[in-house]
């Protein structure tokens, strides 16, 4: 087989059939899917949920993970937030001509594995080959479906004063692992980013019986846009502590540099929980005890219902409003 | 992390402000004045704001954001002219990512961006001549803002270029002096303060000395700071004590890092490639001698004699970053502040800049929706 | 105004140093501290260091900042 993908293996013919079966449908061994059009799913009764995510990453490769890796973590964790259990994925490929294949082939495989460690299936796929210069490598698009959860479900209904702000760990891994892994700023570090699936910790803290109110992964514009969506979405006044928020040196350091704010970092593995004040050290335990989520911690809580908003406790005790990100943070000098 | 290493108990921040307000407010029972302090540096604009001092300090001490952020002081028509120079096939504008929002008449370096022109951010000037012998058919130019900090940094490109003759290298100097503003500050503008919080990084070149003039010439004190809470707390309170006792006087209170004399080595080199030049600032017009170009030896290096770019006069709006940054308004006397210029929409440069005062106060200070 | 960290220096070559802020590395240029030793940290600005921080004088500071949290105001 041809070393690099070619115009020709996304026309339908002999060398699509080829790429098809050597790279995705080894990878994804689900041959007697690959013969229809369509791939038969069973659900159980209830509600289904749907979503879908589209990956572009530069690099495509990064310490930590690669895209592959990524479009399954991406989309599993947005099924698991919404406290419903992913089951099946479908994975879209857009392709530049000239892409090497053995890099194909290692995220398709990477993603074939996640999958697999995530409990999920891939059920359909779609390739497509662009001519050099229409497509930046590789993109990625998977959609994600799951049912929710009849038991053990989260109440956000339930959102009250005093119910505690979680995090399942550190911020802005991702973030400064993909802008070090970039070059092009000079940054050197051994931070990974920290994309994993993360459906089985969010399993075992729902059965846990602990109650959650809300739950959301703080990916783009990181925790505090995030929880400034749930502050608004919800009506809380939501208060987080400076102090708290586990943030490791390197990241600290980085920002330092670039003059970051570490709270806007983009997260792949993290999850934001809004848990009953008296169910805090529970939910803790459970995260605790995964590798993903030991350095989980309680990083604030909510003042009140009404007016939805977040503010950010300084370490000097005064307190200030934390809003979305304003357009893509850029390193500056000054 | 302070200019020390080893953990700063935040028990002393904490303490050390209170004692700030104490002495702030015992000064105000005597005098029946707030005492006003103007920091001049961006980023103490925005740590002061951003750990939360401003917050703390409301009310007892009045912290009036001068002309600190190179952004935000850069002219209209200079900004206009760097966006323009990125206009033209075969060129690659290298520049901080500072600048890349900045609105000008037409758009921002971002649009162009956007459009398809090569503008690219690098961390250090350096990167550009890299850059540029990468390129070798396209012109590199380098936008080059700053105050002291960062002219030193500028020359040493400019000397790397001229060391390996790198021809396709050149920089768009807009550089800004910070003795000339303060005098201008004091004289043209005649801001109402109590003294400065002078800024750190800039002083790490200029040295304690040269502030000297601030109290032969007008007896107003002054403490260079360094950005951590207890940096600038202790220099607030120092300030306090100063004016308490009314004995005017330049204190460094950044002595690890600041020294009398200042970096001569960087001194050394900034004025081998640059040299003093007229410049306009935002809102204040042309101050004379208050900027740094590169020095006609070296002109083969300086885009603006490069390259023949030609901006009109810019349109007038009711931004009031001018003021601002004089330290005479503030972002929630500005008609635009918050509803027609916000972050995503920034008509003055004051927004875009992080550390300008608009975009400090909207990010950190603003109470309502 | 501008933007500057501490960094230890952990490798000293010609003309630049490899520095560490905190876990995090990155050349820069020593144009402007040429004497600086390995080990001591400088302030760091666009890329270049641009003073060595005098731990004398650091720990001058941290005591009397500590001193003055502790002191009466009369």
């Amino acid at each position: 087989m041809e070393r690099k993908v070619t115009l020709a293996c996304g026309d339908g013919g002999e060398l699509a059939h080829k790429l098809i079966q050597q790279v995705f449908v080894s990878a994804f061994q689900n041959q007697d899917a690959s013969r229809f059009d369509s791939a038969f799913l069973s659900l159980e009764s209830g509600k289904i949920a749907v979503t879908t995510d589209s990956f572009v990453v530069n690099p495509l490769f990064f310490p930590g993970g690669n895209i592959g890796k990524i479009a399954v973590a991406g989309t599993v964790n947005d099924l698991s937030v919404a406290g419903s259990i992913p089951l099946y994925l479908t994975a879209g490929f857009i392709i530049e001509e000239g892409f090497p294949l053995e890099d194909l082939r290692k995220i398709v495989r990477s993603l074939a594995e996640e999958a697999s460690a995530a409990g999920v299936r891939i059920v359909a796929g779609d390739t497509k080959v662009v001519e050099k210069g229409g497509a930046d490598g590789l993109y990625i698009n998977t959609t994600g479906i799951g049912v929710q959860r009849a038991e053990h479900a989260i109440r956000p209904g339930e959102m009250q004063e005093g119910d505690d702000v979680i995090i399942s760990g550190t911020v802005g891994d991702h973030g400064i692992a993909i802008l070090a892994a970039r070059g092009e700023l000079g940054l050197m570090t051994d931070l990974q980013s920290d994309c994993t699936p993360l459906n089985h910790m969010i399993d075992k803290v729902l059965e846990s019986g602990a109650h959650v109110r809300m739950m959301r992964d703080p990916t783009r514009g990181g925790v505090a846009t995030t929880l400034v969506e749930i502050a608004e979405d919800f009506g809380a006044a939501i208060e987080i502590s400076e102090t708290a928020l586990p943030i490791r040196n390197e990241v600290m350091g980085a920002c330092d540099i670039l003059g970051f704010d570490p709270l806007y970092l983009a997260n792949e593995g993290k999850v934001i929980l809004i848990v009953a004040r008296n169910d805090r050290q529970r939910v803790l335990d459970v995260l605790r005890a995964f590798p993903e989520g030991r350095n989980a911690a309680v990083i604030g809580h909510i003042t009140g219902m009404g007016e939805g908003r977040l503010l950010l406790e300084t370490p000097l005790g005064s307190r200030r409003r934390l809003r979305r990100l304003s357009g893509m943070m850029l390193p500056r000098i000054c | 992390m302070p200019a020390l290493f080893e953990p700063v108990d935040p028990g002393v921040a904490k303490e050390l402000a209170r004692k700030v307000i104490q002495l702030a407010d015992r000064y105000k029972e005597r005098t029946g004045i707030t005492p006003a302090f103007m920091e001049v540096c961006g980023s103490h604009t925005m740590a002061l704001a951003r750990t939360g001092i401003k917050q703390i300090l409301q009310g007892h001490v009045r912290l009036v954001s001068g002309p600190g952020c190179p952004v935000c002081v850069t002219d209209q028509k200079q900004i206009d002219a760097m966006i323009e120079v990125a206009e033209s096939e075969n060129r690659i504008v290298c520049t901080f990512g500072d600048m890349m929002r900045v609105p000008g008449s037409k758009r921002s370096l971002l649009s162009a961006k956007t459009d398809g022109r090569d503008v690219r951010i690098v961390y250090s000037p350096l990167d550009a001549v890299r850059i540029a012998e990468e390129n070798p058919d396209k012109e590199v130019i380098f936008l080059g803002v700053g105050f002291e900090t960062t002219v030193p940094v500028l020359a040493a490109a400019i000397q790397l270029a001229a060391k390996k003759n790198v021809g396709n290298f050149s920089m768009w100097a807009t550089t800004k002096l910070v003795q000339p503003v303060l005098r201008e500050l004091l004289t043209v503008k005649k801001v109402k303060i109590n003294g400065f919080l002078l800024p750190g990084h800039v002083s790490i070149v200029l040295g304690e000395k040269a502030y000297r003039f601030l109290i032969d010439e007008f007896r107003m004190p002054g403490v260079i700071s360094g950005f951590e809470p207890v940096e600038m707390l202790s220099a607030i309170y120092k300030l306090l004590e100063i004016i308490t006792d009314n004995r005017p006087a330049i204190v460094n209170n950044y002595k690890s890092v600041v020294r009398p004399e200042g970096n001569q080595a960087a001194q050394k080199i900034m004025y081998e490639f640059f040299e003093p030049c007229d410049e306009a600032w935002r809102g204040m017009g042309v101050i004379p001698q208050s900027g740094l170009d590169v020095r006609g030896k070296y002109s083969r290096f300086n885009a603006k004699k490069k390259f023949n770019v030609e901006v009109g006069e810019p349109k007038k709006t009711l931004c009031r970053c001018g003021d601002m940054i004089c330290g005479i308004a503030s972002p929630e006397e500005c008609i635009l502040f918050g509803k027609a210029c916000t972050p995503l929409h920034p008509i003055g440069p004051c927004m875009v800049s992080t550390e300008g005062s608009c975009a400090a106060h909207y990010a950190y200070m603003r109470k309502d929706g | 105004m501008c933007v500057g960290v501490p960094a230890k220096v952990i490798e000293k070559k010609e003309y630049t140093a490899l520095v560490d802020v905190m876990g995090t590395k990155m050349e820069v240029g020593i144009l402007f501290v040429p004497e600086v030793e390995v080990g001591e940290y400088v302030i760091v600005h666009a890329g270049q260091g641009m003073s060595i921080i005098d731990q004398v004088f650091a720990r001058e500071s941290l005591n009397e900042w500590g001193k003055m949290a502790r002191a009466g105001i009369i």
